[in-house]
C-alpha cells in the first residue's frame, strides 16, 4: 500500500510542478485538479472515507470556481523578469528549503512506521467513543462531542467567509 | 452567465434531485456511516451549483436567492449555538453537552444531539457555499454590464 501511495504522491508532485510552470492558466488549474483528486485516492487508501467525501466535493466546487475565474479574466501567465531581487529571493528560499529538509531527515528516524503511531488520548477516543457518545461513526463522535468547539469554529469561519465575500464583492449599494 | 445546451438542461434536473437526496442521506446517517454535516452540506450546495451552471443566472432572481441562502445559514448557525446552550436547561453546565438519551448505538435515532448538530451544520455549510457562489455570480453579472 505504501508503494501505491508513493506512486500517487509522485503524480501529485508532478501535477503541482506543472501547475507552477504551465504557460496556459487553464491547464494549470486542471493540473491542480490532479493534486486534489490524487489526495482523494490517498485518503481512501488510508481508510479515511469521511475526509475523502469532503475533499472530492470541495475540490470539484473550487475547480468550477477557478475555471470560471480563468475563463473570465485571462488565460496567459504573467511574464516573470529575473532581476537581482528575484535571484536573492530564490537563494533565500533554497537555503530555507535545505535547512527544513535536513531537519526532516533528522526527525523522520524517530518516527514509528506509517499507521503505527497512536497517542494515549486517541486510544481512549478509539476505545470508548461509542459508549461515551452513542455514535457508531467515530469521526462524527469526535467532531460533535469531544471536539465540538472545533466544529463550531469551523462553521463560524465558513460563515465569516460568506459574509466577507458578500461584503467585498458588492458593487451597487443597498437602497 | 448563460445556460448550457438543451441536452444538459434535460439531464441536470434528473441528476440534481439524486445528488440532493444523497446529501440528505449523508447528513442524516452522519453518526452511522462516513460523512456528516460538512460533507452532506457541501454535496447539497453542489446540487444547487449544478442547477445554476446548467440553466444560467437569468433563470432565477439572484438577489432574492442570495438573501435566502444567507438568512438560512445564519439561522442554522444560530440554531447550533442554541442547541449547545439548551444543556443549561437540562441541569448541566457544560457547553456542547450530549443531554438527550443516547439510545441503541447503530440505530438511526441514536447518539443524542449529534444528529441534530449534523443537520444544522449541514444546512449552514450548504448555505455558506451557495452564498459564496451566488455572490461571485452576481459580481460577474454586475461588472459585465
Amino acid at each position: 500500500m505504501e508503494l501505491t501511495i508513493s506512486i500517487i504522491l509522485g503524480f501529485m508532485i508532478i501535477g503541482a510542478i506543472y501547475a507552477l510552470h504551465a504557460k496556459d492558466l487553464l491547464s494549470a488549474v486542471m493540473a491542480m485538479g490532479i493534486v486534489g483528486y490524487g489526495l482523494v485516492i490517498c485518503f481512501l487508501l488510508l481508510k479515511a472515507p469521511d475526509l475523502a467525501i469532503v475533499q472530492i466535493v470541495v475540490e470539484t466546487i473550487t475547480l468550477v470556481i477557478m475555471v470560471a475565474v480563468v475563463l473570465d479574466s485571462t488565460r496567459e501567465e504573467l511574464a516573470i523578469t529575473l532581476d537581482r531581487r528575484a535571484i536573492l529571493q530564490m537563494i533565500a528560499g533554497f537555503i530555507v528549503f535545505a535547512g527544513l529538509f535536513y531537519f526532516f531527515i533528522l526527525a523522520i528516524e524517530h518516527l514509528d512506521p506509517l499507521g503505527a503511531h497512536t497517542l494515549r488520548m486517541s486510544e481512549t477516543y478509539v476505545n470508548g467513543a461509542v459508549e461515551l457518545t452513542g455514535s457508531v461513526n467515530l469521526v462524527t463522535g469526535v467532531l460533535f462531542d469531544f471536539r465540538a468547539y472545533d466544529t463550531l469554529g469551523e462553521a463560524v469561519i465558513l460563515y465569516t467567509a460568506a459574509l466577507g465575500v458578500l461584503t467585498l464583492l458588492r458593487i451597487k449599494g443597498k437602497k | 452567465m448563460e445556460g448550457m445546451s438543451t441536452i444538459v438542461k434535460r439531464v441536470t434536473p434528473l441528476l440534481a434531485g439524486l445528488i440532493f437526496l444523497y446529501g440528505i442521506y449523508i447528513i442524516l446517517h452522519g453518526h452511522l456511516t462516513p460523512g456528516g454535516g460538512f460533507a452532506g452540506g457541501a454535496i447539497i450546495a453542489g446540487a444547487f451549483i449544478l442547477l445554476i451552471l446548467a440553466f444560467g443566472s437569468s433563470a432565477l432572481n439572484l438577489k432574492k436567492e442570495v438573501a435566502g441562502s444567507s438568512n438560512t445559514e445564519s439561522i442554522a448557525l444560530l440554531m447550533v449555538v442554541v442547541l449547545a446552550l439548551m444543556a443549561l436547561l437540562f441541569g448541566t453546565k457544560v457547553f456542547f453537552f450530549n443531554y438527550l438519551p443516547k439510545g441503541e448505538p447503530g440505530e438511526l435515532l441514536s447518539a443524542g444531539v449529534i444528529p441534530l448538530y449534523n443537520i444544522f451544520i449541514g444546512i449552514e455549510v450548504a448555505g455558506a457555499i451557495l452564498t459564496i457562489f451566488l455572490a461571485l455570480v452576481i459580481f460577474k453579472e454586475e461588472s459585465s454590464k
